[in-house]
């Protein structure tokens, strides 16, 4: 539940602000927050498969944060920054179907 | 996203009976996440069974229909533990991170497009830049051929006033305009075809454009030469008085021929007389038979 608010209060707080993305951090914001939502669809996969830790979590999300934002930058400077951030956006989608396939499951029985 | 919507679980808690319990295929085996504990995720496919362990604190084990709800329900409880603050603080930043980018997205204009949306407007861009080069051309010839209309009229009105003008030197055309009548009476014979050269040359030298003398055109070619009684202007011979008529500016030419030593004067040191009448309007009738040169040719012009 604490979660759930905290993101609700900050998107509430992103669209009352409207922040303008600083230039250096505008290719790999979208990245950084789609591995930011596989995170969190892992940490709700992990809940109901019990075997979910906070400590795991921030570092998991941090980490594909991190992770993400620097595959994104290492192909911009290779020359092949679009197409790494379609192969990490590929990747990151497929882990997010699935774990919201095995949500669903424990969820739905479905 | 943790969700406390336990009390309306529309789901019975009863084992679902399976018959495509893998339908996903293995799409719930791709975690390298957070499973330390490295339990099999996908025991929560294959036995529905609801473990029976949901208390008032998270356990282990998997959960399946109204115990995963509570369980969910569960985790997302407030506890002051340093790690649910980080947690909630990283969906914060997470949920402004995502209206910012949507925002951005909105925002930007070509930047952040798709390749093939980028594309589709070069597309775009591109015909409607061929449409109007095209459109371009046409004006542009439009344009020439306006210009070359205008250019061979302006050709024209220059050919017409240079052959009026060749046609006027050379004496084919009758020529009519401002000029003087110069008489000369001449009863003793004196004036010769000298002094009659000298009288043409100042003529033209006071700008005369068409002359003739006693009927016969005075064009380049012609020629006095003496008789005993008279003169021949180009071979045709002709007697006093003699009449020049010539057309230019009658005040500048009249002048020409009252000079101290010129026409006038010698004219009247031969006993003849010379008398002059400006006239507003001046017909000079007679024309000059061009011959085809035998041996003058023109030059072919470089341009034409």
């Amino acid at each position: 539940m604490i979660p759930a608010i905290a993101l609700i209060v900050g998107l509430i707080i992103g669209l009352v602000l409207d922040p303008s993305v600083p230039v250096w951090m505008q290719p790999y914001l979208p990245i950084a927050v789609i591995a930011a939502l596989d995170a969190v669809f892992g940490a709700i996969r992990a809940v109901l498969d019990g075997i979910f830790d906070d400590k795991v979590f921030v570092i998991s999300f941090l980490s594909n944060v991190v992770v993400a934002a620097l595959i994104v930058f290492i192909g911009d400077q290779l020359g092949v920054g679009s197409q790494l951030s379609t192969g990490v956006v590929v990747v990151l989608g497929i882990r997010i179907f699935s774990n919201v396939a095995s949500i669903r499951r424990h969820l739905f029985h479905a | 996203m943790p969700d406390d919507s336990m009390p309306d679980d529309p789901m019975p808690d009863d084992p679902m009976p399976d018959e495509l319990p893998d339908a996903e295929g293995p799409g719930g085996d791709s975690d390298t996440r957070r499973d330390r504990t490295d339990a099999d995720p996908d025991g929560a496919v294959s036995p529905p069974s609801s473990e029976p362990g949901d208390g008032e604190t998270p356990v282990r084990g998997s959960v399946t229909g109204w115990a995963a709800w509570r369980r969910l329900g569960l985790m997302g409880r407030p506890r002051a533990t340093r790690a649910n603050v980080i947690v909630g603080l990283l969906a914060l930043a997470l949920g402004f991170a995502i209206a910012a980018q949507v925002r951005q997205t909105d925002l930007e204009g070509l930047a952040n497009l798709r390749e093939e949306e980028l594309v589709r407007i070069l597309d775009n861009v591109t015909q409607e830049n061929s449409r109007l080069s095209g459109e371009i051309r046409e004006l542009e010839q439009t344009r020439s051929q306006l210009a070359a209309g205008a250019t061979s009229e302006e050709a024209r009105a220059a050919a017409q006033a240079r052959l009026d003008s060749i046609q006027v030197l050379s004496g084919t055309v009758a020529a009519t305009g401002p000029g003087i009548v110069l008489t000369v009476t001449d009863p003793e014979r004196q004036v010769s075809a000298a002094l009659l050269l000298d009288t043409l040359q100042e003529l033209r030298d006071a700008g005369a454009e068409a002359v003739e003398i006693n009927g016969v055109r005075v064009v380049a070619s012609t020629y006095f030469t003496d008789l005993d009684d008279g003169v021949t202007v180009s071979g045709q011979p002709i007697r006093p008085p003699y009449v020049i008529r010539a057309i230019g500016d009658p005040p500048t030419m009249a002048a020409a021929m009252d000079i101290p030593g010129g026409v006038r004067e010698s004219v009247r040191r031969l006993n003849a007389d010379a008398t002059i009448d400006q006239r507003d309007s001046l017909d000079i009738t007679s024309l000059h038979s061009p011959t085809t040169p035998q041996y003058a040719r023109p030059v072919p012009s470089p341009t034409s």
